[in-house]
């Protein structure tokens, strides 16, 4: 199969790899570059686990995307969202109203939030749970979740913050 | 003076946060596909059967063999010890032999360099197979007699006698569906080689000393070979109770085989089609009943789909007929529950553990009165609900003594508004001709307790170090639910210390060994007491060791906020600790528990399975487009009863998470398997679970204000199961919408089944 030289950077870290044409985004970074904060739920573009923003604030299912056309896409993870060692709003969102139980669609649900407050900084509950849509959480039947986002968007409107920090 | 010190840090009673909430939202808190591989390590795929049942003529693997990256192949004939995954009965090969009993069966293992490879690999199998006729649906089954073990029942009076004498009777037949767990964290196992012919796997498990024995039974090594262990798992919802082991079993082979480490991550479809499910259901009724809507005889038929093997088969129905009576009192009542054998996977734990199919059937049988009456179900419901000192006695001869259930259901129903409400809806219903709404209230009681007697049992370790912090093991798992944070908190407030100061450690069999699966909602309860029972032996050395270095009384010596005081003196927490370590006191302690009161005899189906009862109640407000049977859930007000709450934020996420999956079971979750017996709908794109969309834009959740009766971890009770079952309130509203917009052609309640999809409305509607 061919190969492809790509770079990638990844919460701001220029990274070098050799993939080939079939290689996912979602296994490149996780086997070949160990960002195993991105995960695995469904490998079909169902579940939202695989949640990656690119160039800002797209988000892209990382199991649906090839790894060979990301070449000089700047990539976030949820492990790249602090900043000078705070975390940011949303992710302090989701701690405090107890958004989290298994934690294994948080990741995902957290890049989405950020894309989503980022399109659409005061939402609406309703706009918030279609916004959502495409990230599964088996645990929290969501209630929490949109609280989360609720809360988010309060921090983020109101401190000023820009949705992704510097 | 110690009255006004401050309460410590992750006192019980408190919202405090999961433990690893911080961890999650950057993605740090380590699953096992997260832990980094070791340089040489092998993907593990498992080769499926193509086939429902059916002998293997022949079973040829050189292509598997010569494919690229293939390092080894694994079939029966390659198990050093027993080829068996089976939690008890024998029956769950880890590969199948010469025969095949369901589509998607394990037949071999290839380990591999990559995953991808492993995969590609494991399709090049050449099978011959020879048809064998496959029993592949309940009905099938029922006809041919295919039962997993001969027919239960339980029995309370003479139904035969008062379904005779009943002025009024109602029979019907009505199916409830399967359901996928779809933990988000597939099922994964990885496994180590150590010394001495030695193995260490990291399985996403909620029963990790199963695991240990089945993996040593097949090693062919005792179980003190085995370690495994699992810090937590990405959902786990009873479908990690049993079936873990077939894929350590399968890691623990090639790791063994191999010298190298092995892997295996089970792809979302093969996990959908390889694992087992929550058993769907045949329920028939014959019910009699008088004017007023009392039940005064009831003959109740649970049959349900266990497929090929036993796996927790026998206690999963025992639940479903134990469940059969819901909050309601049956003098006279007969359940006969038939388990049956087909040609599918193997059926097994989905949270509830048959408690919601035995709990749906009394329901339906409540709406079908109150329609027969034109009654308001809600009085169909309070009218036969156990009585207080009188009509006590379960059909399995249990007397209730903690029944809140008519407290609990009134005050839900006046805070939410149930009567107006009705009416409302009564005049919505006239004046729209394409839309129908209705409304339903519906209780919970579940019993507390594996039913299996010898599960109730609990250990925990912890250890003091020198310098005052505190390590805390113990047999339960953590699958999201918050168990470890919860006995944390016991542990904190058992010895007064703030809860950073205590660290939570990952499951594994080798500090606490035997324990039983975190399941049956009695995590917190079981390992709670066994944690509370270690410290407590410490705090009295402490205590101990206090009275005799201090010269003071023990009944003068306190534990409070990280603080010791000794009459009129305080020392610190951790200055106690160094100078009883000083002094040569030990410092680590287990603790054990069993549940009391609780015995049971199999053969009558009579006893006291449950130490206690959860109770809860929930009122769904739905509405169905009659042209297209399309369907919303609008408003739903819950009510539920969860003792003295060790940690309300953990408790609420439970019941809003528990209310939702028991919605997706009920009206958009459908298991499709084809004539051959094949899963049609294996996945996400085809069975559809919950999304944020299908959440009730209006859903109030309330906590009971009340305590446990019995002794239990605080006073709290039990929460990981029983919310799930407050979603039949949304399939009986559904069931009442129906019978709403077809009010003037039919006479009996329609047999929606579940679940309510938007075409099973749609074919009930006329
Ligand atoms: S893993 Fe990519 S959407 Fe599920
Ligand atoms: S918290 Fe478990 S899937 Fe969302």
């Amino acid at each position: 199969m061919k190969k492809h030289a790509i770079t990638l950077t990844v919460n701001g870290e220029e990274r070098d790899l050799i993939v080939p044409s079939n290689r996912t985004l979602l296994d490149a970074l996780r086997d070949d570059l160990g960002y195993t904060d991105t995960k695995y739920g469904c490998g079909t573009g169902e579940c939202g686990a695989c949640t990656i923003l690119v160039d800002g604030m797209t988000t892209i299912n990382g199991c649906l995307t090839l790894a060979a056309t990301m070449n000089g896409k700047s990539i976030t993870t949820a492990a790249g969202l602090a900043r000078n060692g705070h975390l940011h709003p949303v992710q302090e969102a989701f701690i405090e109203n107890d958004a989290i139980q298994c934690g294994f669609c948080t990741p995902g649900m957290v890049l989405k939030t950020i894309s989503l407050l980022d399109e659409n900084p005061r939402p609406t509950e309703a706009e918030i749970r279609h916004g959502l849509e495409g990230n599964i959480c088996r645990c929290t039947g969501y209630t929490k979740i949109v609280e989360a986002v609720q809360d988010a968007s309060r921090r983020i409107t109101g401190s000023n913050v820009s949705a992704i920090g510097e | 003076m110690t009255e006004n010190t401050p309460p410590i840090n992750g006192d019980i009673h408190r919202d405090i946060r999961h433990d690893s909430a911080h961890k999650h939202v950057a993605g740090s808190a380590d699953y096992i596909d997260d832990i980094p591989e070791k340089r040489d390590l092998l993907h593990v795929c498992l080769g499926q059967s193509s086939r429902a049942h059916a002998r293997m003529k022949s079973l040829d693997l050189d292509d598997v063999r010569a494919a690229p990256g293939v390092v080894m192949v694994l079939t029966a004939d390659d198990i050093p010890g027993r080829n068996d995954v089976s939690p008890f009965a024998g029956d769950d090969p880890l590969f199948a032999k010469d025969i095949v009993q369901f589509h998607g069966q394990s037949i071999f293992a290839v380990a591999a360099i990559s995953r991808d490879q492993a995969r590609r690999a494991a399709k090049l199998a050449k099978i011959d197979y020879e048809d064998y006729p496959a029993i592949l649906t309940i009905d099938d089954a029922m006809a041919a007699k295919s039962y997993i073990e001969a027919p239960q029942c339980v029995k309370q009076g003479d139904s035969v006698a008062a379904l005779k004498k009943a002025p009024i009777r109602r029979r019907g037949c009505f199916r409830v569906g399967g359901q996928d767990h779809f933990y988000l964290e597939g099922q994964i196992a990885m496994a180590e080689p150590k010394e001495d012919g030695d193995v260490h796997v990291w399985s996403s498990t909620q029963n990790p000393t199963e695991v240990q024995h089945l993996v040593a039974k097949v090693l062919n090594i005792p179980d003190n070979g085995v370690t495994v262990e699992v810090r937590r798992m990405g959902g786990g919802f009873g479908g990690k109770e049993t079936h873990p082991s077939l894929f350590a079993a399968a890691a623990a082979l090639v790791a063994r085989k191999t010298g190298r480490t092995a892997k295996c991550r089970v792809d979302r479809d093969d996990d959908m089609i390889m694992t087992g499910k929550r058993h769907d259901f045949r329920i028939d009724y014959d019910v009699g009943f008088d004017s007023e809507g009392r039940i005064l005889g009831l003959d109740l038929k649970l049959a349900s789909r266990c497929g090929y093997s036993v796996d927790l088969s026998p206690a999963i129905n025992d639940r479903a007929m134990f469940h059969s009576d819901n909050c309601y009192f049956l003098e006279h009542v007969t359940i006969n529950s038939y388990r049956c054998r087909t040609n599918t996977v193997s059926n097994t734990a989905f949270r509830g553990f048959g408690g919601p199919q035995g709990m749906i059937a009394i329901e339906r049988i409540m709406d079908v009165i109150a329609h027969g009456l034109s009654k308001d179900p809600l009085d169909v419901r309070m009218i036969n609900l156990y009585g207080k000192t009188d009509r006590n006695i379960t059909p399995y001869g249990m007397r209730i003594e903690d029944n809140i259930a008519p407290e609990l259901i009134a005050e839900l129903a006046e805070t939410a508004d149930y009567k107006n409400r009705r009416k409302e809806i009564t005049a919505f219903n006239q004046a729209n001709k394409y839309l129908t709404k209705a409304l339903s209230l519906t209780p919970v009681k579940f019993g507390i307790s594996f039913t299996a007697l010898h599960l109730n049992q609990a250990g925990a370790l912890i250890h003091i170090y020198s310098d005052g912090s505190v390590h805390l093991n113990h047999g339960g798992t953590e699958m999201g639910q918050g168990l470890f944070i919860k006995v944390a908190q016991v542990v904190a407030n058992e010895l007064q210390i703030d809860i950073d100061r205590i660290k939570i450690s990952a499951t594994t069999t080798d500090k606490v060994p035997n324990s039983s699966p975190t399941a049956a909602s009695s995590g917190s309860d079981l390992n709670g007491m066994a944690a509370l029972a270690a410290a407590r032996t410490l705090k009295d050395r402490l205590t101990a060791f206090a009275e005799n270095h201090y010269d003071c009384p023990s009944d003068q010596i306190i534990f409070r906020n990280n603080h010791i005081y000794l009459g009129d003196q305080k020392i610190s927490f951790n200055q106690l600790v160094h100078q009883a370590y000083l002094g040569r006191i030990s410092l680590s302690s287990t603790g054990f528990y069993k549940t009391p009161k609780i015995h049971y005899d199999r053969k009558t189906h009579k006893g006291r399975p449950f130490f206690y009862f959860s109770y809860g109640a929930a009122i769904a407000e739905v509405i169905i487009d009659l042209l297209t049977g399309e369907n919303k859930i609008l408003r739903v007000d819950i009510l539920h009863d969860v003792g003295k709450s060790l940690n309300p934020a953990i408790d609420r996420g439970q019941i809003e998470g528990g209310f939702i999956q028991g919605a997706g079971w009920l009206t958009t979750e459908e298991l499709v398997f084809d004539d051959k017996g094949v899963l049609r709908s294996h996945a996400p794109s085809t069975y559809k679970i919950p999304t944020s969309a299908d959440r009730p834009a209006q859903m109030t959740i309330n906590l009971w204000n009340g305590v446990n009766k019995e002794d239990t971890i605080h006073k709290s009770k039990a929460v990981g199961e029983p919310p799930l079952m407050l979603a039949i309130a949304v399939h009986s509203a559904l069931t009442l919408a129906v019978a709403n917009a077809n009010s003037n052609k039919a006479e009996e309640l329609s047999a929606l089944n579940a679940p309510a999809t938007a075409e099973e409305i749609l074919s009930k509607l006329i």
